[in-house]
């Protein structure tokens, strides 16, 4: 019976051609979310690198959650609560170490780096106690793919590969780009705050109608080729992997181009070291093609936006603030072409950035017209007439079109018609 | 640098520079700005604390002389969205000390608060800046501009002024 009733409720509030404004702005539907979304799908927390010791410790977050993500004595990755399990203190506040066992400031109990309950301060206080109930909170379901680990606050659910789906190829193909096959997240984190619902973000990074316009200036004022990639003419693809994860597929105009390492604005000459790696580490051939391929631009639902140089994590403060993390990819081993993708990467994103400043006054704008105009129903039918199936039967349409937003808020109105 | 030997004329110097700095800054007065780099300047803005490398971690700024080109056209090209409609400044520049004086070039540390009406919101930021400057026939030039955030630690809204 309830289930109907939600079931009605989303259905008038998503369309296959746009949806209602209130879903940006609510904070009943937000509440929603973080329990059939955030604390319910697998969600992207932090990459292997960032704890590459035993003990290496570093704080990240699930929805509202706060996270800290540790490699234990056993080697194996942790997501474990930063409460304390006594009265509810923060236990870590240090963004990042190494550290053996954490001791909470506040009546001192202390926990393994896997977060069990070592000890608590003057024993004598407590009585038939056991510790292992007093063990820190875990993210019961904990898994990665090609170092990117995720964690499901569900016991129970699909796999994280199974979640993933065709997405999974798109990690593959970032992880080719690199000569050593592993990519590092070793440059810190810019961190972006925005006043917008962190939805306007997720359909932005694989939305191709706007760079043209948006980052008009980056065009006006740089060698920057990305005005050829997402126009009327492009032979881009925009792509619905399913599960809400979307692309943009820049491969067909990288291959017209012909020439390796367009993707990234520069030439072999330019990177000598990094192209022999590649041809020493896939022969001639497959390297070439490879780096005329390029890395991928893909949104991985609801919160890894792999943006072909830089990663981006979003997370979601409340209805209308979000959080973007953003930090260059790095090609383990690889020092020539690692230095081109940071400089590159503070050029475009965080708070100055040349792209990623006039992204986010338009999430902050579009935030505030969502919001004001009673009734208001987007529009996301561009390209609905053009949509088509590819080899893999992958919805995909031109790369300006809106399928992206259509696949993300299908799988949305799936999630939310679901939970109870 | 000791109070003795404070040379208060170079001092009285460079304070004057690092107001017009500022006040062309505020004014949005962005060639006017960019005419005062030295050609080997870099302008940095470092994420996270002033103690990251910023040849190996993120930076929000870390401009050589022709990303400060790129930046100035920008907010010239009449599209830096992020900049409209037109950012409102003003700042306060104080604590001018002299750091150092190597003949050809000076160094001075500042701490700057800046009070800032953008689109919706006022804003307040605050920083510890710290300049490196040559004379160049006989005016100073900017070799090196480091802006330390007081809250560089935290997520930041958009930069989008000259800080
Ligand atoms: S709240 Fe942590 S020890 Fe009391
Ligand atoms: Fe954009």
């Amino acid at each position: 019976m309830n289930k109907q009733g939600a079931a009605s409720k989303y259905a008038d509030l998503i369309h296959s051609d746009g949806v209602a404004g209130s879903l940006y702005n609510d904070p009943d539907v937000f509440q929603e979310e973080l329990k059939k979304i955030w604390y319910t799908t697998w969600v992207y927390v932090g990459h292997e690198s960032e704890v590459p010791n035993t003990h290496d410790f570093v704080m990240k977050s699930i929805g509202l959650e706060p996270i800290i993500m540790t490699r234990g004595k056993d080697g194996e990755i942790n997501l474990l609560v930063n409460t304390c399990t006594h009265r509810g203190n923060k236990l870590c506040t240090k963004p990042k170490g190494n550290a053996r066992s954490f001791t909470c400031p506040y009546h001192s109990w202390t926990f393994a780096s896997d977060g069990r309950l070592l000890g608590q301060a003057y024993p004598d206080g407590f009585k038939n106690v056991d510790k292992a109930d007093l063990a820190l909170g875990r993210v019961p379901r904990v898994a990665s793919y090609g170092g990117f680990v995720f964690g499901s606050f569900a016991e129970e659910g699909p796999s994280l590969e199974e979640h993933l789906g065709g997405a999974k190829e798109t990690i593959d193909r970032l992880l080719a780009n690199s000569p050593s096959g592993e990519i590092e997240v070793t440059t810190g984190y810019l961190k972006h705050k925005v006043k917008g619902n962190w939805k306007l973000l997720v359909e932005n990074e694989t939305d191709g109608y706007h760079p043209g316009f948006v980052h008009a200036s980056v065009f006006m004022v740089s060698d920057s080729r990305i005005n050829e990639l997402y126009g009327d003419k492009s032979t881009s693809l925009s792509r619905d992997y399913g599960n809400g994860h979307t692309e943009i597929d820049l491969r067909p105009e990288f291959r017209k181009r012909g020439e390796e390492l367009s993707w990234f604005n520069t030439n072999k000459e330019r990177l000598p070291e990094y192209v022999e790696q590649m041809k020493a580490a896939y022969g001639d051939e497959k390297a070439r093609q490879i780096m005329i391929d390029g890395t991928p631009h893909v949104m991985i639902f609801p919160n890894l936006f792999i943006a072909e140089i830089q990663l981006f994590v979003i997370e979601p403060i409340s209805v209308s603030e979000t959080v973007q993390h953003v930090t260059a990819i790095q090609f383990k081993g690889s020092p020539d072409i690692n230095r081109r993708l940071r400089q590159q990467t503070m050029g475009s994103v965080g708070p100055a950035g040349f792209l990623l400043a006039d992204d986010s006054v338009m999430y902050e704008r579009t935030h505030q017209g969502l919001k004001t105009r009673t009734g208001y129903r987007t529009y996301t039918g561009r390209g609905n007439h053009r949509e088509r199936l590819d080899e893999d039967g992958y919805l995909v349409g031109d790369s300006t079109d809106d399928l992206p937003s259509r696949g993300i808020w299908k799988h949305y109105k799936s999630l939310m018609e679901a939970g109870k | 640098m000791s109070l003795a030997e404070i040379n208060y004329s170079l001092l009285r110097e460079v304070e004057q520079f690092l107001y017009l700095e500022a006040r062309l800054a505020d004014e949005n007065r962005y060639r006017d700005w960019e005419a005062l780099w030295a050609d080997d300047g870099i302008y940095w803005v470092p994420a996270n604390s002033g103690d990251i490398d910023p040849e190996l971690e993120m930076s929000i700024i870390y401009d050589n002389r022709s990303r400060i080109s790129v930046r100035v056209n920008q907010f010239l090209s009449g599209k830096r969205f992020a900049a409209q409609p037109e950012i409102q400044v003003r700042r306060v520049v104080s604590n001018v000390e002299l750091l150092q004086d190597a003949g050809e070039e000076v160094r001075v540390g500042s701490n700057a608060i800046y009070f800032v009406s953008g689109e919706t919101d006022d804003e307040m930021w605050g920083s510890r800046n710290e300049f490196t400057l040559r004379r160049v026939d006989g005016e100073f030039r900017i070799v090196r501009k480091n802006v330390v955030l007081v809250n560089a630690a935290k997520a930041l809204p958009n930069l989008a002024f000259l800080i």
